[in-house]
């Protein structure tokens, strides 16, 4: 195997890295100025019409009102030592507020990052072409689809349009956070600009294709701000299963008052539970964890996939790349570096290999083509050809045309060539050379194992073959190993022959491939895997890609793309980079998880909460309950408070994890679930029985109970 | 625990570990339409059914049809049952002249309540008896109401199952079969030939099967006895194979005649559990991976194996007051030991507490001891089973539904944690099958204690038609924490379908009678209909393909998942009711205090 030449590429190897850990523009979690605005936030959210939305927190919210009243009743009958009460009502509301405190802080995240985008959505003068070929000046507001403006360097792009005249480069920092400007031009897949960004040099005329509000920024920044955030399938169903739990509990807790009137009256000794410690029961057994964490987890979810450029036009499109069964990859930009080139030099018989690659290297000096420089470096590489500085020459270069299908430079009267085989065969039979059979020979050999053949001729004389070659990313085959451990198949998309895709397919570790694939071929592939009940992710740029971004369950549209891909798919990657997919799946895994783990956990916490609260409550009428008060709590007031307590500070405890998501492995379904149902499920029954614990020691040493 | 005693228990669990898959694999066919050994000989008499009612065998309904004709059929069961009882007295096979008026001697007036709450307990599989067989009905009631019931109540149970299980073997389709042809199957191919085969074992060991009126008997002492007979084995086969458990006689299984020997004893255990367990092989043939009813199968007998131990551990440990008082409590030679009282001598401890907790698993409610009598652990563990939706085999049908519906609930929480939208057996477990999975646990729990509740409180006037006057809790014979228990056993056993009693509560008021036919209903239907529902929402659904990234429904991860989502289901729900129940009554026993109509501390 020759040494090949690749660019380096970012390696993911190692495997728990799958989402890269410097994310673009992440902040960090507890910012002061997201802080103040998420605990001022947690106050307005004590809206009964607010809190109604989610059942949990509104019976908890309920309750807390209740013992308000009760604990305000106490107060004005006179009744002394309301300590207890005090305490648990204080607690309760506390519990809805960090329940609130969770999601505002997911929300607050989303609009600072809203205000940083509308700063930039300062009203601009756009200069509008008139159609007597006048320029006025107009605010950028006023621009509708199909007006065309002119924009010099220094202008801020005024609105969402095409390229149609020029060529610029533009900061786009504004939407990606990417620094570096990039090159936008008239024609092919690089026409399309977004108002808000700048233009660094040059001129360029637009085409705007969007409406005022309508805009990609306006879109980024109602996403980004929650306003459009409808909550997605299994949001609801997982808000139904809560909201079921708490009834259920709420039947518990009901009727457990004539239960315990029925044991005092038989028992002739103690009293029923009060009406607070009923409350403090109920709050204590519904799942207030995740009911306070479950909007903030789908919140949060958005967000990181915002941090890695990603914008998702609905919940719905991140929850569903979780689900994804079927990823179909471009091979060209996204499996492969996108180029071919150059590996090998495979010379003629009684040629030298370091003729061949001399004559290669000449050909190729001013061939500004990926393929023409590699082999420029390859012939530097393999025999220190230092790549001479063409003006030294009397040089005649001849372009590349799909006419003569090769290309090449006149030097010193010596006529050298590179190009498709018989091309380069032809060339040879006018420069009455010879006919070298062993040439078809090679050139069939590469093209066999999908590399693509460059013969190269000097004059009448046939010197050999330069090995063009895809080349696979590096980390790629790892990654797809990813992927399928997470039981997602991969297939490449090619339009190269089935020999060739089969070649780099081996080569990528990919699972399946499309040879020869037209955009109808695509969409045909999309449906028939749909229809078997697969959910597809795939990535597109080109208006031709439209038809099976729509159709696919996840359609990744890039950034540079046309505005056509951008309409079709249900998510845009702002920095272009088709890979990215495989992260938007393992986010999209990484959101159902943490709901997963936080439900589970929610429920587990119960058991102990129920071995701290029950024995205390009917600690007069039943003493011999004493034996389920296996934490040994000080008393009954102390037992009840501890597991008050502890039910809302875990709300609190676990925000971080809400919004950071659980970590994600790609693994198999087995082991991801034994390892979440220990640490969640296991861990949740366990975790409460020491934190009540302590919680009760606190209180006692802070002669609180 | 004797050695002997664990032996009986884990041969009977082999015994039906033994069964399941041939019987599972037979119903599998029989609900297919596939050719059995059986067609040659029934298959006329299904054709001849079908033409008589007008039924179409290849028209397919959908969940709500399907649901619907479930409907009509236990309605107009319900009437037929309830004016046969209510007519009994002009009615034949009456030897000793029930009626619903002046019955002779002692015996139980069939009044329009009882009629309602029998009539319903014998519709829903429950068969509940707030009555004395020998002492309130004619061998026509018998025969043609209760024992017709025990047929096709356990038919129209296996027909939701199947129903679900099409749901899930299903792609894209919006109906689920036909209600009256799987109706006619049941009855014909299932229950029909193995109670046939089964009544005439019985007879053979000493049932008695006869239209004869009771024998009048002088005994040793002098006096004459009367001796109730009747068709007896007719109906104790379809009562046990059918999970229905109503009995003949009063005291059910643990009457002579209707369990004679060691032998019937094992078979009707036996019986019990048969055909729930074989219908997990069904569903794995039927959804065409058998490893996914070898999982139901596996979290089923774990959940057994615990509470059968437990039960008999608490039984075999005995009353520690007795042991107190130098009563010889240990198992010896010639003497059980461990807690006789309440148990028949000649089944023992170990055979009584596999009943017990097989006919709690299953919604049978037939007993061969008295659950009242128990320890309070070991009553605890039938009640528990009851409040956890009996889905331990449970009953012909309802035990797989119901397990399927926890498995449901399972999925969704716990499969969140693969990163994917739950799936089991390819199908997504969205929305509409978490709400319909929370509908039937919610319903069943509002059942067992709301009604629980108000019977714990509730006070009736003086003069009242519903209950004699004083606390409703006046109809209990223990008092404290085992009072308690019998209120909650009983609503917990009428809710889940099952017919067992903690007795030592005098049901036959019309209150309790209408409360309890009430539960009854709600617990049939409120989970039978949410079943449908589900059913109908995932045959219109793909087949997700699975991969590895699929949460796996077999192994033993997965036994330990469903069995954790069922236990702690349950124990969340009733853990504070059980807790003033049979838990501080085990703490009291120990600290010396047992419930009977006196509290009288004998020790501390």
């Amino acid at each position: 195997m020759p040494k090949t030449v690749i660019a380096p590429e970012p390696v993911f190897n190692d495997e728990t890295r799958l989402l890269p850990k410097k994310l673009v523009r992440a902040r960090p979690l507890f910012d002061r100025e997201i802080l103040r605005r998420a605990i001022r936030e947690s106050f307005v959210k004590l809206n009964p019409l607010a809190v109604a939305k989610n059942p949990v927190m509104f019976v908890v919210e309920v309750g807390a009102a209740l013992t308000t009243i009760l604990l305000a009743h106490n107060v004005i009958s006179g009744v002394q030592g309301n300590g207890f009460e005090f305490q648990i009502t204080l607690w309760l509301w506390f519990t809805v507020l960090f329940a609130n405190f969770a999601e505002a802080m997911a929300e607050a995240r989303g609009k600072a990052q809203a205000d940083t985008l509308r700063k930039t959505k300062t009203d601009s003068m756009a200069k509008r072409l008139l159609d007597n070929g006048n320029v006025e000046a107009v605010p950028a507001s006023r621009l509708r689809s199909g007006d065309l403006v002119i924009c010099a360097a220094g202008d801020i792009i005024p609105g969402d349009g095409e390229v149609v005249e020029g060529i610029a480069t533009v900061d786009e920092s504004v939407i990606t956070g990417e620094s570096a400007p990039v090159i936008r031009e008239s024609g092919g897949d690089r026409s399309a600009v977004t108002g808000g960004t700048k233009v660094l040099s040059d001129q360029i005329k637009i085409q705007i294709t969007s409406n005022p509000g309508e805009t990609f920024l306006d879109r980024m920044i109602a996403l980004v701000e929650g306003a459009e955030r409808q909550k997605t399938p299994n949001e609801i169903a997982l808000n139904i299963l809560i909201a079921g739990l708490t009834l259920i509990f709420l039947l518990a807790v009901v009727t457990l008052q004539p239960f315990a009137v029925y044991a005092v009256n038989s028992a002739g000794k103690g009293s029923v539970p009060s009406v607070v410690v009923l409350i403090s029961l109920l709050v204590c057994l519904i799942p207030t964890t995740i009911g306070g964490l479950l909007s903030a987890i789908g919140i949060a979810g958005m967000d990181r996939v915002m941090q890695h450029n990603v914008l998702a036009m609905s919940g719905k499109a991140v929850e569903a790349a979780g689900d994804v069964n079927t990823l179909l990859l471009d091979k060209t930009g996204t499996i492969t570096l996108g180029n071919r080139q150059a590996v090998e030099f495979l010379p003629c018989q009684g040629i030298e290999e370091s003729e061949l690659a001399d004559v290669a290297q000449l050909a190729s000096l001013a061939d500004e083509t990926p393929e023409g420089r590699s082999i420029v470096v390859l012939a530097k590489e393999r025999f220190r050809l230092r790549g001479r500085e063409v003006s030294h020459y009397q040089a005649q270069f001849i372009p590349f045309s799909a006419y003569t299908r090769m290309s090449g430079v006149n030097i010193d009267g010596r006529c050298l060539r590179k190009g498709a085989t018989e091309a380069i065969l032809n060339f040879v039979k006018e420069q009455h050379g010879n006919h070298s059979p062993e040439l078809l020979e090679i050139s069939e050999r590469i093209s066999r194992t999908g590399g693509t053949p460059l013969a190269v001729a000097d004059g009448g004389r046939v010197l050999g073959i330069v090995h063009l070659k895809d080349i696979v990313k590096g980390g790629m085959h790892e990654r797809i190993g990813h992927l399928r451990a997470m039981g997602i198949r991969s297939v490449m998309i090619t339009g190269d022959n089935p020999l060739t895709a089969a070649a780099i397919a081996s080569e990528a570790g990919v699972d399946d491939f499309l040879a020869q694939a037209t955009p109808k071929d695509k969409l045909e592939y999309i449906r028939k895997e749909q229809a078997a009940g697969r959910l597809i992710a795939m990535t597109g740029d080109g208006t031709n890609d439209a038809p099976a971004l729509a159709q696919a369950d996840v359609g990744l549209a890039m950034n540079t793309g046309t505005s056509a891909a951008k309409e079709a798919g249900n998510m845009v990657d702002l920095d272009s980079n088709p890979t990215k997919l495989i992260e938007v799946v393992a986010i999209g895994k990484q959101l159902l998880i943490t709901r997963g783990a936080l439900t589970t956990f929610s429920i587990a916490n119960d058991v102990a909460k129920y071995f701290a609260i029950i024995p205390a409550m009917f600690a007069s009428t039943y003493p011999a309950l004493e034996y389920l008060n296996i934490m040994h709590l000080h008393s009954p007031q102390s037992a009840v408070l501890a597991a008050v307590i502890f039910n809302a500070l875990i709300i609190i405890a676990l925000v971080p994890l809400a919004l950071r998501g659980v970590k994600y492995r790609p693994v198999g379904a087995a082991s991801l679930l034994k390892r979440n149902l220990l640490i969640y499920g296991l861990g949740g029954i366990l975790a409460p029985f020491p934190g009540i614990w302590m919680i009760n020691h606190l209180l006692v040493w802070l002669h609180l109970v | 625990m004797t050695p002997s005693g664990v032996l009986y228990i884990v041969v009977f669990f082999l015994v039906l570990l033994a069964v399941t898959k041939p019987l599972g694999l037979f119903m599998a066919h029989v609900y297919e339409g596939k050719r059995t050994f059986l067609h040659p000989l029934l298959r006329p008499l299904e054709r001849l059914i079908y033409r008589l009612c007008g039924i179409r065998e290849d028209s397919e309904q959908r969940w709500t049809q399907y649901a619907a004709s479930l409907l009509a059929f236990s309605l107009v069961s319900f009437l037929f049952v309830y004016a046969i009882q209510r007519l009994q007295g002009f009615l034949p096979f009456n030897p000793m002249g029930f009626s619903t008026g002046h019955p002779p001697g002692n015996a139980t007036p069939m009044t329009p309540d009882l009629a309602f709450n029998t009539a319903v307990s014998f519709m829903t599989n429950t068969n509940w008896q707030a009555y004395g067989g020998e002492t309130t009905l004619s061998y026509f009631v018998q025969m043609l109401a209760l024992t017709v019931q025990n047929f096709v109540s356990a038919a129209a149970g296996i027909a939701v199952a199947i129903a679900l299980i099409r749901g899930f073997a299903r792609k894209q389709m919006d109906t689920l079969g036909n209600f009256w042809v799987d109706l006619t199957r049941g009855t014909l191919y299932v229950m029909l030939p193995l109670c046939f085969v089964f009544a005439i074992f019985l007879c053979a060991r000493g049932v008695p099967q006869t239209l004869e009126p009771y024998v009048k008997a002088k005994t040793l002492e002098g006096p004459t006895q009367t001796i109730a007979v009747g068709p007896v084995a007719s109906q104790e086969a379809p009562k046990m194979l059918g999970t229905n458990g109503g009995g003949f006689f009063n005291a059910n299984s643990a009457h002579p005649f209707e369990n004679p020997t060691p032998l019937t004893n094992f078979m009707e255990i036996l019986a019990i559990l048969a055909i729930s367990s074989g219908l997990t092989y069904t569903f794995g043939k039927m959804v065409g991976d058998t490893r996914q009813g070898w999982g139901l199968f596996a979290a089923m007998a774990v959940l057994f194996f615990a509470g059968v131990f437990v039960c008999y551990g608490s039984e075999r440990a005995g009353n520690p007051i007795l042991a107190h008082l130098g009563i010889e409590t240990a198992a010896a030679r010639g003497q059980p030991g461990g807690n006789m009282e309440g148990k028949e001598v000649r089944f023992g401890i170990a055979s009584s507490a596999l009943w017990a907790t097989a006919t709690t698993d299953a919604s049978n409610g037939s007993v061969n001891s008295m659950h009242d009598s128990y320890t309070p652990l070991g009553g605890l563990i039938p009640m528990f089973n009851l409040q956890t939706d009996e889905v331990i085999f449970g009953g012909t049908g309802s035990g797989l539904y119901g397990i399927l519906l926890y498995a449901v609930v399972g999925v969704f929480i716990a499969g969140l944690m693969v990163g994917r939208t739950p799936e089991y057996l390819g199908k997504k477990i969205e929305q509409k099958e978490v709400k319909m999975a929370m509908v039937a646990i919610i319903v069943t729990a509002f059942a067992i204690l709301v009604f629980s509740a108000l019977c714990s409180v509730a006070k009736f006037p003086a003069h009242g038609y519903w209950n004699p006057p004083g606390p409703a809790t006046a109809n209990l014979a223990n008092d404290g924490p085992h009072g308690f228990s019998e209120i909650l056993y009983a609503f917990s056993s009428a809710s889940e379908n099952n017919g067992s009693a903690f007795a030592g509560i005098n049901v036959n008021t019309p209150w309790y009678n209408l409360l309890l036919g009430l539960a009854m209903l709600i617990g049939r239907f409120g989970f039978m209909l949410p079943a449908l529902a589900i059913a109908g929402s995932l045959a219109t659904k793909k087949k997700v393909p699975v991969t590895s990234g699929t949460l796996p429904t077999y192994g033993a991860l997965w036994v330990g998942l469903l069995v954790a989502t069922i236990v702690i289901v349950g124990a969340l729900t009733f853990f504070p009711a059980l807790s003033l129940g049979p838990i501080v009554e085990q703490f009291l026993m120990h600290q010396g205090k047992t419930f009977s109509m006196l509290i009288f501390p004998v020790w501390s």
